[in-house]
């Protein structure tokens, strides 16, 4: 185990990551990266066939034809959310050519990627680097991963490409339509999603690049969300996912009357705090509780005839429906949550598809994320100094993906509506449990207790000053959270052995995630 | 056989609740088996709540299951008491947690009574925000909302609620059984700063001094408001005298499912049904000098309906409707309150009577007419109801005269 160092917010972080130094976090905005971008090798035409037909038989064909051996890493994406079952196909057929000590790297896991314990457990994987949740989160936090897994946020994730830090070797990109070239789409097809805008690093800067598709046509796939011209190969499977299970499960609004009471005071404070006003601009995440958000919003801005610019989706029916009233000018996607979405993306030129790289890349030109006006996220525990966990829950345990969480701090105002306490377990605690988000980047938290505004942000206090709402204390709001669930609640007992580290979207370490005792 | 008692609720779906089985022994102290979601934050808090309520009950030596879906301390304290109990009927004894100072504000018997949120007395997560959705009243429920097998366990969760939760200023209702059942569940509630108690499917105003004469014994002198609700042919028949049975009555309620059972007939949503029993609990309750309280407005997902339905209410002179559902508390007041038009109307009125005031003249007019006293009464209302629902300032009539 390497040695571990205090970094800017104060979290012991290990200086060494499988083998490989790693920068401690040094504050927002504080590291800057040298040197020039990672590229991947020439390739030239003559060794690719003229007629563009890139199809070979099967996955083992076209892993054999990569170059797969032992410790090679293997990027895949989680457009199709639960219902891939491309990356497990993928490591199927690498466990059959008997390679071993893979580093697997997707863009999130899911519960459906359950049968990659058993390929961990044989060593066929060497260890996870992306977002677990389920299963996959569960094994990694009890200590049975052989590395350390790295948790980025889906900016970071572009960032380390990019910046050469994970290097790829071998690229699977799960395509809901494809042409034999390898140009691809994910706007159309029978388990179409939306757009594969996750996997538009691994298609720049990966060695080797096979698209895997269940909807051959005949070139050219129009529109190409991945050029063909960065892919390797072509693989045509029966089906790439189960389509019920690629709309997220998320994109119901709550019918919890205490969660709609959350969403209404988080419209009601952007109301108030001059956010909502012609031209303006909001992201909120999926889940019932930023949904609603979005409701309020919505008719409040029918009410007064505001109209937004743009909207950053997570796309769903409710934000289609806004774009096609004309409530906005423009959604731009990252992911598409519903069918809905992924139809208006396919027909409406105003429904915009985005990637990493423009929405979130810290090493990058700027990025969309800090253009926003206002950003509604999620959290699992938030702190008395306004920092956030989003990755593991009180009791120590990986559950959640970043995703865009950490990329999106970066806008103007970042709201997190929370409930106060999830049954006995304060929400609102003295020190989070895993920080994923420094405190001086969120704003206000919005509770069915009260809001409570960030101390940094006297320019939200002196706005909302005054109105009706229920602006509280941070320490009066934990205190009265602490009455109702019977004191403070007892630290998690976690173990000395370091789990997973935690990338900021520069790419240094803000936190790890210990193991926990069983 | 050895004595054995099990409350509260398991499984999966089971959330901030918990299930506790006591097995009564003859030695060996106590023996707890905790599971819990919450085991490495509380683990150690539920095991001394357990002990120390053991104590209370004076249970020496049993074997405790607990399967914990993050209860709340005061839902913890209720299943073990209600366990403890099914195994030892004649246990006489309270597990009283400490009264939280949240829940020692008082009522005002003219206060608003425009919504009452029912809680089903056994589903402890509902109570704890309901506070938060703001509505003038919230009502444990101890009859038609709990299982006829789980009325043990009502009393003694209402109980602790009543000592726990923090309604945040809503009047504290509960909603007592029929006959001597609900005689019964007063001695569960008296002494815990009950303001107001529901009796259901009154028929007759003895029903009304039964209810008041036992809470006179049980609550050490401190006055329990009463609301007795109408729910039948009879009930509706003798609507003035239930209301002017007894000086603690301050409101009457109808409550049209079993009524319109009870004539024979369905409920519709136009009402034509119901209106002349409306109408006579709504003059009943006025002859006596009581709030008339509208029904609950039944289908939760009709705002529409339930707005439309508040305002036929109001119209007829309600002034309260019954909620099941917290988002329907914010559509009430809003129909409730007096509209914009109305407010206007009555603060010229109001003006006109002060300057006849300041100026001695017996006669209140305004333009060419002549204003009644009743309507100069009603004017009054509606302005104080105004002020009091935030739609007009306290200090209006300064900027009435500066304006």
């Amino acid at each position: 185990m390497s040695n571990l160092i205090k970094n800017a917010v104060g979290r012991l972080v290990p200086t060494e990551i499988n083998g490989e130094k790693a920068i401690p976090f040094q504050g927002v905005g504080k590291y800057r990266p040298e040197g020039r971008k990672a590229a991947p090798p020439i390739r030239t035409s003559a060794d690719y066939p003229a007629d563009g037909d890139k199809i070979v038989a099967d996955m083992k064909t076209a892993l054999k034809n990569a170059g797969l051996r032992d410790g090679m890493t293997i990027s895949t994406h989680h457009h199709l959310r639960n219902g891939d079952q491309v990356a497990n196909a993928v490591f199927a057929a690498a466990a059959e050519l008997g390679v071993k000590d893979l580093r697997w790297f997707p863009s999130a896991s899911f519960p459906v990627h359950e049968p990659q314990i058993e390929l961990l457990e044989s060593g066929v994987i060497h260890h996870i680097e992306g977002s677990m949740n389920g299963p996959l989160g569960n094994y990694c936090s009890t200590g049975k991963m052989r590395g350390m897994a790295v948790l980025r946020s889906h900016g970071g994730r572009y960032q380390a490409v990019q910046d050469g830090e994970v290097h790829i070797d071998i690229a699977v990109i799960a395509a809901p339509t494809a042409d034999p070239f390898g140009n691809a789409t994910g706007d159309r097809g029978p388990t179409a999603c939306g757009l594969l805008g996750f996997a538009l690093a691994d298609s720049e800067y990966a060695d080797h690049v096979i698209a895997v598709t269940d909807n051959l046509v005949p070139f050219p796939c129009i529109p190409w969300q991945i050029q063909g011209n960065n892919v390797d190969q072509v693989v045509v499977m029966d089906s790439i996912g189960d389509a019920s299970k690629i709309v997220s499960g998320t994109t119901q609004i709550t019918k919890s009357p205490d969660r709609l009471l959350i969403a209404e005071l988080t419209a009601r404070f952007c109301d108030e705090a001059g956010i909502v006003r012609d031209g303006f601009s909001f992201q909120a995440g999926a889940g019932g509780t930023a949904l609603s958000f979005a409701i309020f919003l919505r008719d409040m801005m029918r009410e007064r005839n505001i109209k937004a610019r743009f909207v950053r989706g997570g796309s769903n029916q409710y934000l289609v429906d806004m774009l096609e009233e004309g409530l906005t000018d423009y959604i731009l996607d990252g992911q598409t949550f519903d069918l809905e979405g992924v139809r208006s993306m396919r027909e409406n030129p105003g429904h915009q598809n985005t990637s990493p790289f423009t929405s979130y890349n810290w090493h990058g030109k700027g990025n969309f994320a800090s253009m926003l006006d206002v950003v509604v996220l999620g959290a699992t525990e938030v702190d008395v100094n306004f920092n956030a966990n989003v990755v593991t829950h009180s009791d120590g345990r990986l559950l959640h993906g970043i995703g865009g969480w950490m990329n999106c701090l970066a806008s103007k105002c970042t709201i997190l509506p929370i409930p106060a306490f999830r049954d006995r377990i304060p929400v609102l605690v003295d020190e989070v449990t895993t920080l994923c988000g420094p405190g001086e980047l969120i704003d206000v938290i919005v509770t069915e207790r009260g809001i409570t505004i960030n101390p940094l942000r006297q320019d939200l206090l002196a706005k909302v000053q005054g109105s009706s709402l229920p602006i509280v204390d941070i320490h009066d709001l934990k205190a009265e959270i602490e009455g109702i669930c019977g004191g403070a609640p007892a630290k998690p007992d976690l173990g000395e052995k370091v789990v997973a580290a935690i990338k900021w979207v520069d790419g240094t370490v803000i936190d790890c995630v210990r193991e926990v005792k069983v | 056989m050895a004595a054995r008692g099990e409350a509260g609720d398991r499984g999966p779906k089971v959330r901030s609740d918990c299930w506790i089985a006591v097995e009564i022994l003859d030695e060996g102290g106590l023996e707890i088996a905790l599971t819990s979601k919450v085991a490495g934050l509380y683990g150690d808090s539920i095991r001394e709540l357990l002990t120390d309520g053991c104590a209370e009950l004076g249970i020496e030596h049993a074997r405790i299951e607990v399967e914990d879906q993050g209860a709340l301390p005061f839902v913890l304290a209720a299943r073990l008491e209600t366990a403890v109990k099914r195994a030892l009927p004649d246990c006489s004894e309270e597990f009283l947690l400490p009264v939280s100072d949240k829940c020692t504000y008082g009522t005002d018997r003219e206060r608003l009574r425009r919504s009452r949120l029912y809680l089903p007395g056994t589903q402890p997560k509902l109570f704890v925000n309901a506070g938060l959705h703001q509505p003038d009243g919230v009502i444990l429920d101890l009859e038609d909302a709990v299982a006829p097998s789980e009325k043990d366990a009502a009393c003694v969760m209402v109980r602790n609620a009543l000592r726990a939760v923090d309604f945040c200023g809503a009047e504290r209702m509960v909603r007592i059984n029929q006959g001597d059942m609900g005689l019964g569940d007063l001695a569960w509630i008296a002494a815990h700063n009950v303001h107001v108690v529901l009796i259901p499917k009154v028929e007759n105003p003895d029903q009304v001094l039964d209810v008041a004469e036992t809470l006179a014994e049980l609550s050490g002198g401190r006055e329990i408001l009463l609301m007795p609700i109408i729910e039948s042919a009879l009930g509706a028949w003798k609507a003035y005298e239930i209301a002017a049975s007894h000086p603690s009555v301050v409101a009457l309620a109808i409550g049209l499912e079993d009524y319109t059972a009870d004539i024979g007939t369905q409920r519709t949503l136009e009402g034509t049904e119901s209106f002349w029993a409306r109408s006579q609990v709504l003059n009943g309750a006025r002859a006596a000098g009581v709030q008339p309280i509208d029904t609950v407005f039944s289908d939760v997902t009709d705002m529409d309906g339930l707005r439309d339905s508040v305002i036929e209410a109001k119209g007829m002179g309600y002034v309260g409707k019954g909620c099941i559902h917290p988002r329907q508390i914010p559509v009430v007041h809003e129909a409730m309150a007096p509209t914009d038009a109305e407010i206007d109307r009555a603060k010229k009125i109001v003006v006109a009577f002060d300057e006849a005031q300041a100026k001695g003249l017996g006669v209140v007019s305004l333009g060419s007419k002549m204003i009644d006293a009743p309507v100069v009464k009603r004017a009054l209302t509606t302005v104080d109801t105004a002020v009091l629902v935030g739609k007009l300032a306290g200090n209006w009539r300064d900027e009435e005269v500066s304006g």
